[in-house]
């Protein structure tokens, strides 16, 4: 997919993330906007799925272990066709489909329900160790919060992957640098993320601007070959929104109207916009069903 | 005296029988697969077999991922670890998804004896049938072990299997083996006795001894405490109107709790729980530690006549 084509798909998950924080007046944007480019790269330029058939056998598989990024995910999902749209309006209602973390059973396209974070990437080296006992040839992507390596059951995860040699799965990290009380640092320091991920037996690729698609795609290209792959991508939470950017204050709360339209100005296509892409929810009056 | 053998050395053999027949079947252990006996599986499909290290969440939820790939994995540690320590990924990352992985956990219990109560779990089967959808099995014997192995192999979703360390008799007892289907063992008016695990044995003896005194009471194996057999449960303390349940847990969530719960409104029972009475257990010998917390047949027939 060409680069523009998937920049406009961005701009879209990224009005898409605004409108469903902003219907639900809840739900977390702030790391759901830093990870946009990651999860539009893999679900429009690197993964082998089929949006008419999101069960298909040797898929790749991705799991969300940052769970609150739920709206980003959606927004892929949703853009990528594996659901339509009108789904949005149950957006952590009840018994819609997109609940506030991903539900397996519930949405088209998630293979794990996640939120507890810390489990996504354990999740994630078992569908590895079963694609590689299949020889199906699927590969595996996780992606973690910075603020979920404080999770022990990361490291846990992360000695098995390298134990087990898993070259075909790739551990992204949406390192932004702030989590719910504060930044890294102020909460509990990650020290050295690189050296790490590297001295647990991980190749490391880092990306110095993960909101970069050219960056972002490059680095899944990286071969690697024995061992798993960890991209380390510097992000920024709340991108692409003028008053969210860097805003710790944006992790876990939807924009009120006023902000939303502002949101959807920063977002808006350069010029000559397709109708098509922008994502306008009509009000919402009460919660209803979408299956 | 019959033959004994330990519930977790059933559960070893049995893995490692089906794992001929059905290939999607894998298994997982946090070291210590010479204690649950997935090692036997382990020696035949080596490439099946994945040690987790000593990391139980990350265990569990490699399993999730291993289901959700179309396999059948069976994951076992200590009792105590696996739903104690990984009870979030039991729950979260499992049950909640509805993933088909089989929790086979040995050394449940105080008879696990001279390792003390930091590694006694007393409170697994309760921990696990709070939980939605999962299915809680505790086999009373090593044949009933085989059985249940053999059936959750068969049946789709997250299943527990609580399983004892100390050899245990082997009941010579015809029981068929479906889950959800609780056994009556023996046939009676003045008692019943509902019972699971390694205390079905001393419910029979039990009940052996209420005989030579002139009660009759009724021992019924309750294999499954979830989905609860609440038809036979509920017609049995109807005819007996004395109950008594017995099981190696504590009595707070257990088996004793789950049939309190199916008789609520159904009548009126005199009900005594036989049970680990809101204790920690703590080092012994396996059988002065049944004696200590109240668990043999000498205490479940006391528990009878005292109704």
């Amino acid at each position: 997919m060409d680069i523009m084509d998937l920049e406009k798909t961005c701009r879209a998950v990224r009005r898409d993330i605004i409108n469903l924080t902003a219907d639900a007046a809840s739900g977390h944007p702030g790391g759901s906007l830093s990870s946009v480019e990651i999860v539009v790269t893999l679900f429009f330029d690197k993964m082998h799925v089929d949006p008419t058939d999101p069960k298909m056998t040797d898929r790749d598989r991705f799991v969300l272990s940052k769970g609150h990024a739920a709206p980003c995910y959606y927004g892929v999902l949703a853009e990528r066709g594996f659901f339509d749209r009108s789904a949005f309006k149950s957006f952590r209602q009840i018994n819609g489909i997109l609940q506030g973390h991903p539900d397996v059973l519930k949405c088209p396209g998630v293979d794990a329900s996640t939120g507890s974070l810390g489990q996504g990437i354990s999740i994630a080296v078992g569908m590895a160790l079963g694609a590689r006992l299949s020889g199906n040839g699927a590969r595996v992507y996780t992606l973690l919060g910075d603020g979920e390596l404080q999770e022990g059951q990361v490291w846990e995860a992360a000695m098995a992957a390298a134990h087990y040699k898993l070259d075909n799965l790739t551990v992204i990290i949406d390192h932004n640098g702030l989590q719910i009380d504060g930044s890294n640092d102020q909460v509990m320091s990650l020290g050295n993320i690189k050296d790490k991920f590297t001295a647990f037996g991980f190749e490391v690729v880092e990306v110095a601007d993960g909101n970069d698609l050219k960056q972002i795609s490059d680095a899944f290209d990286v071969p690697v070959a024995g061992k798993p792959k960890c991209i380390l991508a510097h992000t920024l939470k709340g991108k692409g929104v003028s008053y969210m950017e860097g805003q710790v204050d944006w992790h876990g709360k939807g924009p009120n109207e006023e902000q939303r339209q502002i949101a959807l100005k920063d977002l808006a296509e350069p010029e000559g916009a397709d109708p098509e892409k922008i994502s306008v929810l009509d009000n919402r009056t009460g919660a209803e069903g979408c299956a | 005296m019959s033959e004994k053998k330990a519930i977790r050395v059933a559960y070893g053999e049995a893995l490692a029988a089906l794992g001929e027949t059905n290939d999607k079947i894998v298994a997982l252990d946090a070291d210590l697969s010479h204690s649950t006996m997935t090692y036997k599986f382990a020696d035949k499909f080596p490439e099946r077999f994945f040690n987790a290290g000593i990391a139980e969440a990350n265990m569990v939820d490699m399993a999730v991922g291993l289901a959700s790939m179309g396999y059948i994995p069976f994951v076992s540690t200590f009792a105590i670890f696996g739903t104690g320590r990984a009870y979030d990924q039991v729950r979260n990352g499992c049950a909640y998804g509805n993933f088909n992985v089989k929790f086979a956990m040995s050394h449940a219990g105080v008879t696990l004896g001279e390792d003390g109560g930091s590694h006694q779990a007393i409170e697994d089967i309760c921990l696990m049938r709070v939980i939605p959808r999962m299915t809680v099995i505790v086999p009373c014997d090593a044949n009933e072990a085989a059985r249940a192995v053999k059936a959750m192999v068969e049946t789709e979703g997250p299943m527990y299997l609580r399983m004892a360390r100390m050899p245990s008799p082997v009941l010579d007892m015809d029981m068929p083996f479906t889950i959800g289907k609780a056994n009556v063992l023996r046939e009676g008016t003045d008692a019943v006795i509902f019972a699971c695990g390694i205390l079905v044995d001393a419910a029979l003896h039990a009940a052996e001894a209420l005989k030579e005194e002139g009660i009759d009471a009724a021992v019924v194996n309750v294999h499954t405490i979830k989905p609860l057999d609440e038809e036979t449960i509920v017609a049995y303390a109807r005819k007996c109107k004395k109950v008594v349940t017995a099981e190696e847990h504590s009595v707070i969530g257990g088996l004793g709790d789950a049939v309190a719960s199916a008789l609520l409104g159904k009548g009126d029972f005199k009900f005594k729980k036989i049970g680990v009475q809101d204790r920690f257990g703590q080092s012994g010998k396996p059988f002065d530690l049944l004696e200590e917390y109240g668990l043999t047949a000498k205490d479940i027939a006391n528990a009878v006549k005292g109704l």
